[in-house]
């Protein structure tokens, strides 16, 4: 074979007026389907590699921009749950691995936080996720208390109908003064024992707006099962080396 | 016509990529639930367009005939990602908003149909013109789709613009009490709503054509009156 033609030749592609006018007196004889297919393949490749740098040079520099912004962001999101001035260690440093749970509706390992003060267990910070929302998972970020209550709960991602499901946000919320989601502030886990974490139309404690029960009996349901999830296993979470895997032992 | 006269008629009206071609519905159904939404999807479909026009005709003398369409489809990828990346780097705000809705150009078919159709044969100035007045297009309408869905839908104006603006707020239109009407945010809304924007620009197109006609006709007025 020989060697194709370099295929960024800024003389072939373009052909100025009087290259054409050359050619039209004497035709070069027709280059042969290999070498075209060949030729194109290799520019084909050059393409590819030189936009494949371009994401690649773009990605490296942007890296360390977006990592920094990922950990405000996750600072951010856990500040809206527990409030800096309730504990004093590196949260983000004090953190476990935890399995993919059913128990939490989660489909992938996620990490969860600890917050101490004076070394004393504060509250454990870690994702829930509601599968059965009206429009796909609800996921969630919820506080939970060393002592069993829920701390506070936020929603941090959802596909809710806009203007009717999408409550469950506090963002969303038109009831500015009293959000949905800030009934679940402080309430204990005796509650979901008692059979009272629900939505008041199945029978519980906690009011759904009309309209959209499924979405605030998703939210409700999903955060009962995790409260209880955590207060279960408070002291075994707390006592995990940081940076361990949380493993759930057999009953 | 100025040729810059033409492209932008075109992109605004005549060709409009909406309401003439029914490009990119994908995107422009998905987003326009509200006003915000479809605006900020709109502005970064302009960024995309604009540059891949740009690039596509700064690179056309390159590209075999043969195999445009892997390498158009190849660069709008990549300038799309690099758009993303650039974004959750240097305007995270605004990324935590649009970030979402950037992948979603490389679905929306107008970016792909204006390179191929335009940027591959004319020059830069005009190819990169076209992408930006494409993008015009498409941003004016999807921003009146999501108005009129979020109005009908919610009652209220501009919701959502607190991501972006934190100290602006919605603008309640309808009384506070109204219900909402669900059909207007749910897809089939968007097919409506559509539908009534494409009927709407084509009455105005026949009522100018006609007036045009009445002009021609102007000799005999008993005809066009009958």
């Amino acid at each position: 074979m020989s060697e194709p033609a370099p295929p960024v030749d800024p003389s072939t592609p373009p052909a100025p007026p009087a290259q054409a006018a050359v050619a039209m007196v004497s035709p070069p004889p027709a280059p042969s389907i290999m070498r075209i297919s060949a030729r194109t393949a290799v520019i084909l490749l050059l393409f590819t590699l030189a936009f494949t740098a371009l994401m690649a040079g773009t990605y490296k520099l942007t890296q360390p921009l977006v990592e920094a912004s990922a950990q405000a962001e996750k600072l951010r999101l856990i500040g809206e749950v527990l409030p800096p001035l309730m504990y004093d260690n590196t949260l983000l440093d004090d953190a476990v691995t935890l399995p993919p749970l059913k128990a939490l509706g989660l489909d992938d390992a996620t990490t969860l936080y600890r917050a101490r003060k004076d070394g004393r267990p504060v509250a454990l910070v870690f994702e829930v996720a509601a599968p059965d929302g009206y429009s796909g998972r609800i996921g969630l970020i919820a506080a939970v208390s060393a002592d069993g209550r829920l701390l506070a709960l936020r929603v941090t991602q959802h596909k809710e109908t806009p203007g009717l499901g999408d409550y469950i946000d506090p963002k969303k919320d038109r009831n500015k003064q009293q959000p949905w989601i800030h009934q679940f502030d402080g309430v204990g886990f005796d509650s979901v024992l008692g059979g009272k974490w629900k939505v008041k139309k199945d029978g519980g404690r906690f009011d759904q707006r009309a309209g959209a029960t499924i979405s605030a009996r998703a939210v409700t349901n999903a955060s009962g099962r995790a409260l209880l999830w955590a207060h279960e296993r408070s002291v075994n979470l707390f006592e995990l080396p940081a940076g361990q895997t949380f493993e759930e032992k057999a009953k | 016509m100025n040729p810059y006269r033409e492209i932008a008629h075109n992109g605004l009206w005549k060709q409009n990529a909406i309401l003439a071609q029914l490009l990119g519905l994908c995107p422009l159904l998905a987003v326009s639930t509200n006003l915000v939404n479809a605006v900020s999807l709109g502005l970064a479909t302009i960024v995309v367009m604009g540059m891949s026009n740009l690039a596509i005709s700064a690179l056309r003398g390159f590209i075999p005939y043969e195999i445009r369409i892997p390498v158009f489809v190849l660069i709008i990828a990549a300038l799309v990602t690099v758009v993303d990346l650039a974004f959750n780097a240097f305007l995270h705000d605004l990324y935590l908003v649009l970030g979402i809705f950037i992948p979603l150009i490389v679905t929306n078919c107008i970016v792909l149909a204006r390179v191929e159709a335009f940027a591959a044969k004319n020059s830069m100035p005009v190819a990169t013109f076209d992408g930006i007045m494409m993008g015009v297009g498409f941003v004016w309408v999807i921003g009146l789709l999501g108005a009129i869905r979020e109005l009908i839908g919610q009652g209220t104006l501009f919701s959502g613009i607190e991501m972006i603006i934190p100290t602006a707020a919605a603008i309640q239109i309808l009384p506070a009490d109204y219900p909402g009407f669900l059909i207007a945010i749910l897809p089939p809304g968007a097919f409506f709503v559509l539908g009534l924007l494409i009927a709407g620009r084509n009455w105005l197109d026949h009522r100018a054509n006609q007036r045009i006609l009445g002009q021609r006709t102007q000799q005999s007025p008993a005809a066009v009156a009958g």
